[in-house]
């Protein structure tokens, strides 16, 4: 079933806030194997914990399947680097919503922001919906 | 750094372990990274990484090329999925130049690869000149 098309414009937070950790900042850039210092060196898509958390949050709003969203696209444009001990919300913006050969193309911005409510961070993503049946 | 500068290319290896420990690090559990059946099921040739660890990879390459400077944008279009076999992993190639130098900001020309084809469009990395330690 398509998305609807009323989304466009709709905001979905993350449900809470994420406090960045020595631990958390270590066990991302030990997945990936981000060279630093873990109590100071966050990778720079690290944030993408958060704007997933609030996709998530706009997924089960829409009753859409996880399984069924491929990633895009993700650009992110930082204010300023993240630190350990920032405590940073999220909140998705559907910005766009298209259909190409069966699949819902949906743009969202998701804006990260940190305790006092200044914006962090800024990830873009395109998320590809196959709505699936045939299949 | 100066512009048409080339970064040494990096080769990162991709294995299904390390996508169930990026899977537990960011949360995104998404099954097409884990399970051969519901990846084939939604049309895929078979378990691939999340384009957030590709995109991390070239965070990483970013940050050895620069030790560590402060990045102001990066990103990817996930053109192409990298298939992650269940025994040995998957190459992927980050090679890079630097494309500009203007304001303070450095930006780079990447050219991601696994197994010789693209798998990132249009990528991008800025990072912050007066932060390089390389």
């Amino acid at each position: 079933m398509p998305v609807d098309p009323s989304l466009v414009g709709r905001e979905f937070p993350a449900p809470a806030p994420l406090t960045v950790t020595p631990e958390r900042v270590s066990a991302f850039a030990a997945a990936v194997g981000h060279p630093g210092d873990a109590g100071s060196a966050v990778p720079p898509t690290f944030p993408i914990v958060l704007a997933f958390d609030a996709m998530q949050a706009f997924l089960d709003a829409e009753q859409i399947d996880l399984h069924r969203i491929v990633h895009g696209e993700q650009r992110f444009a930082y204010v300023r680097p993240l630190v350990p001990g920032d405590e940073l919300t999220a909140t998705l913006t559907v910005t766009g919503l298209r259909q190409i050969g069966g699949a819902d193309i949906i743009a969202t911005s998701s804006e990260i922001a940190d305790a006092t409510g200044a914006v962090v961070c800024t990830g873009r993503a395109t998320l590809v919906h196959s709505a699936g049946g045939a299949a | 750094m100066n512009p048409g500068d080339s970064l040494s290319t990096k080769t990162f290896t991709i294995t299904r372990a390390d996508l169930v420990a990026y899977a537990e690090a960011s949360g995104d559990h998404n099954p097409i990274h884990q399970d051969e059946d519901v990846a084939r099921s939604v049309g895929l040739p078979g378990v691939i990484a999340h384009g957030m660890y590709t995109l991390a990879l070239v965070g990483r390459a970013v940050a050895e090329w620069t030790d560590g400077a402060e990045v102001v944008d990066l990103g990817a279009k996930f053109t192409s999925p990298v298939v992650v076999p269940a025994e040995g992993g998957a190459d992927v190639v980050v090679a890079g130049t630097v494309k500009s130098v203007a304001d303070g900001l450095v930006t780079l020309a990447l050219e991601v690869t696994c197994g010789g084809q693209k798998v990132l469009g249009m990528p991008k990395a800025v990072v912050r000149e007066a932060t390089i330690r390389a």
